[in-house]
């Protein structure tokens, strides 16, 4: 309807630029009419909550989160002088370290596993995809009896072998590994889905003339497979450093930061200063490293992704 | 191409014993979901005797069938959102041509690099303000704006041929006709694809849920699963995984179902 309206009004005018000119806005118009309900969300609830939490990062705040005094930089020195926070940096690294290459890696070796075609191939697909559609939740509920100190299996395994129990969530020294492991096994799903999409994309053409070469399995494997999903590769890797630095549910579910901050992931702790001590000041300040870091990751993600990409 | 039989038989066994690694901890909690309390006590692998009292007991002491029924809301208004407002931003992308569009192309990139965890403070505060904590639309309204959707969908849309919409032109159609009669069925397959993500991530979806309720009346399922494991007692390891395993059902339905689409749509909007 709406545009019935803007055209009629467009042929009433005769000077013949006017008339470009309107019809350039009358486009421009029925673009934006398209983009805006996007736009209007991604400023309310994207743009306007960045620049919020730099401005709240300046500030002490009341309980309810209403700024009372401005402190300048003094959240982020603060911050960083803090033990802590620098506890939460070290482990929230360390989490990266454990989590993103053996996603990856086991992502990978799953993928082409599964992309070979032998019978029944589609099952073992289904299987190794599953712990997408497994919520953090239930996963959490799942590895928490695994973890368990008397009953879970993984001591009784141990226990079988004559090693001591270990306190997997407990022992400050096997938390972080702990949680590492179950959020290994949660975005294995995922990133084996996007593997095998990359593997699959793979000309065939490729593996024949190797294949008329003599060329060996692993040989394939290195110098065909490897460099042709490297593109895929490269993207899986930078999700997975994105994801490993937001992670928040397992740790809420498993550990509550403990014991002794070790598990404290910064998503984590900016959630407790927030929503538990209600300190929306510093909370900020460490929302706004965590979204430095994302940007720096995303950003490497776009140029070097850019050229890496068009090669195919 | 033949494969020898030698590599054959390497290659199922380790698919097979990956497998088993992989779905170990989902098929211990279904194991346990049906066993007794003395089977969980003694350590059994298999149920002695096949119980259905762990789901009773979760559905009667849990207000359960309301947070799934919350999750299915929030999940299906989310996902309708989604479709809706990508489907929209892309077609202006690939059939609209107006001053201004690449800069806008640049702003929907540039959102990919706000992480919604570094937002969350004043997303609260809004959600606070609106009055509309422990409501579907405080639940949902962040998630309906979607750069990696309209992304996805605008590399579908390209593949539909310039002539359509010259010939449509021609025929008088204006943009909304075109995108409602003839985009929007062209790309159906690629819409199922989304949606089914969508649907997936919402049902799944942890951090805002906890935040943006604060009672059972729109509470969804994955917070009220935390809820049974810090509440029930720690010898009740049975109903809490028959609590799990309702939770997982209807998303690994939905997967095995859409998982080949979605292992081509995912890769497609990824990596192109």
């Amino acid at each position: 309807m709406n545009e019935v309206a803007i055209q009629s009004d467009g042929v009433a005018t005769p000077d013949f630029k006017k008339i470009k000119k309107k019809q350039q806005l009358i486009r421009f118009l029925k673009g934006i009419l398209f983009l805006m309900p996007s736009i209007i969300l991604f400023a309310v609830f994207l743009f306007y909550p960045l620049i919020r939490t730099i401005y709240l990062s300046f500030f002490l705040t009341d309980a309810s989160g209403s700024t009372t005094v401005f402190v300048g930089l003094d959240n982020f020195i603060n911050m960083f002088s803090s033990p802590v926070f620098r506890k939460s940096m070290q482990s929230t690294f360390l989490f990266v370290i454990f989590t993103v290459p053996g996603t990856v890696l086991i992502g990978l070796f799953l993928a082409i596993l599964a992309n070979e075609k032998l019978k029944g191939i589609g099952f073992f697909r289904t299987i190794y995809s599953s712990t997408m559609g497994i919520s953090v939740a239930a996963g959490s509920v799942f590895w928490l009896f695994l973890f368990n100190p008397t009953m879970g299996w993984l001591n009784e395994i141990l226990n079988f072998f004559g090693i001591e129990a270990i306190g997997w969530l407990t022992d400050p020294s096997w938390a972080l590994l702990s949680v590492s492991i179950t959020t290994i096994w949660m975005n294995l799903g995922f990133i084996f889905l996007i593997l095998l999409g990359g593997l699959q994309s793979i000309d065939s053409y490729l593996y024949e003339s190797a294949e008329i070469d003599g060329a060996s399995y692993f040989y394939k494997l290195r110098r065909i497979t490897i460099p042709m999903l490297s593109p895929t590769l490269f993207f899986v890797i930078t999700v997975s450093l994105i994801n490993a630095f937001q992670t928040f549910g397992q740790i809420d579910m498993l550990t509550s930061g403990g014991p002794q901050n070790e598990t404290n992931l910064i998503v984590y702790s900016i959630y407790q200063e927030a929503f538990m001590n209600y300190q929306y000041g510093t909370a900020s300040a460490q929302a706004v490293v965590l979204f430095v870091i994302i940007l720096v990751l995303t950003f490497i993600q776009f140029k070097l992704g850019e050229k890496k990409v068009h090669y195919q | 191409m033949k494969i020898p039989l030698r590599r054959k038989v390497i290659f199922y066994i380790l698919l097979v014993v990956s497998a088993f690694l992989v779905f170990a901890p989902a098929l211990i909690a279904f194991m346990m979901s049906f066993m007794t309390n003395q089977d969980i006590m003694s350590g059994k692998l298999i149920p002695t005797t096949i119980t259905f009292d762990n789901y009773l007991a979760v559905f009667e002491r849990f207000p359960l069938l309301n947070y799934l029924l919350n999750s299915f809301i929030v999940s299906i208004v989310i996902m309708i959102g989604q479709l809706m407002l990508s489907s929209l931003a892309a077609y202006a992308f690939v059939f609209m041509e107006f001053k201004g569009r690449n800069f806008l192309f640049f702003v929907f990139i540039s959102t990919m690099m706000v992480p919604f965890e570094a937002s969350v403070i004043p997303n609260f505060q809004t959600i606070r303000d609106l009055n509309l904590i422990d409501s579907y639309a405080g639940l949902t309204l962040p998630y309906f704006a979607m750069a990696f959707g309209t992304f996805l969908l605008r590399q579908n849309f390209k593949q539909i041929p310039k002539e359509l919409k010259e010939a449509s032109e021609i025929a008088g159609m204006g943009h909304f006709k075109f995108y409602l009669s003839v985009v929007l069925p062209m790309a159906k397959t690629s819409l199922i694809t989304l949606g089914v993500y969508g649907f997936l991530t919402s049902w799944n979806m942890y951090l805002w849920p906890l935040l943006a309720t604060t009672n059972d009346s729109v509470r969804t399922v994955q917070i009220g699963l935390k809820q049974l494991q810090t509440q029930e007692q720690l010898n009740e390891w049975g109903v809490i995984m028959a609590g799990g395993i309702i939770v997982v059902i209807p998303t690994l339905i939905l997967l095995f179902l859409g998982q080949k689409r979605l292992q081509q749509g995912l890769a497609e909007g990824a990596i192109k």
